[in-house]
């Protein structure tokens, strides 16, 4: 019988954020490490629809809704800082920005 | 053709759980940030379906509208923005990244563990009660009204807080991005 139920989407919700946590650490492009960010954000997501779904309550979908607010506040300062190190170093390559190197 | 409508929700299930793992696989391996965004693009869609699947519909075009039309100009935007020369030679993986996989494959089985050893409680009679209900949802006749009820009536302080931390991310972007 093939049927879904929430330990489906908490398999697809691990593997995703362990996607996003994997491309945070290996990805030197900062553009990509942002990218991965909001990947793990979206799998968090997933957790609290199939929670939704299987007590019945609306307050997952309601929490969903702020993380994507907080998803959306995020991309577009983590951008902004993007775009002044780009002017400060003509690179979005991680390894080039070094000031608090010790 | 028959098991195909019986089982059609649970197909659907596998094809775009399975689209996007591979979207999310895309976005970490794929060189270039422009393909690694439309890759970023297939998961976003693909996860918008899986909520239309568990019966949050308004959460699935709000998926939509905001990740897969939002968020992704804004990166797309910045992609173009940014000049993205020498792409080729560009090394695009730190050295010390055969350990962070390690570290993932870890956290994977860290997960797998809790899985296994950590009991969600059974499904609640009725999965479908909460498109009407929602905290007395007034009589409410669809996923969009009872969120909304829902939004508006219990979780308004949070939803004005809310609207604060976009204004605050709203004035942060621009005076980042300002030149000096």
């Amino acid at each position: 019988m093939l049927e879904v139920t929430t330990n489906h989407y908490l398999v697809l919700s691990f593997v995703l954020f362990a996607i996003g946590i994997c491309g945070v650490l290996v990805r030197r492009n900062m553009i990509t490490v942002l990218m991965s960010i909001e990947l793990i954000l979206n799998s968090v997501n997933i957790n609290l629809i199939a929670f939704s779904y299987q007590h019945s309550d609306l307050t997952g979908q309601i929490f969903a809704i702020f993380t994507i607010t907080v998803a959306a506040g995020e991309a577009a300062v983590g951008l902004g800082i993007l775009i002044a190190l780009f002017r400060l170093r003509e690179s979005t390559d991680l390894g080039r920005a070094v000031e608090l190197k010790g | 053709m028959g098991s195909l409508v019986a089982h059609g929700p649970a197909l659907l299930f596998y094809l775009f759980a399975a689209l996007a793992v591979v979207g999310a696989v895309g976005v970490e391996t794929l060189r270039n940030p422009m393909y690694g965004a439309i890759s970023l693009l297939v998961t976003f869609l693909a996860v918008a379906v899986l909520f239309l699947l568990r019966h949050a519909e308004f959460l699935a075009v709000v998926q939509v509208f905001v990740y897969g039309g939002g968020i992704m100009v804004l990166f797309l935007f910045v992609i173009m923005l940014v000049n993205l020369h020498k792409l080729d030679q560009a090394k695009i993986f730190w050295k010390q990244s055969p350990a962070a996989l390690v570290l993932g494959l870890l956290l994977l089985g860290l997960f797998g563990w809790l899985f296994l050893h950590v009991g969600f409680g059974p499904a609640f009679e009725q999965p479908l009660s909460f498109v009407t209900a929602g905290g007395g949802g007034g009589g409410a006749t669809g996923n969009s009204q009872a969120v909304a009820w829902s939004l508006y009536r219990d979780y308004l302080l949070p939803f004005e807080i809310a609207s604060l931390f976009l204004l605050v991310a709203m004035i942060g972007a621009v005076v980042l991005g300002r030149r000096q």
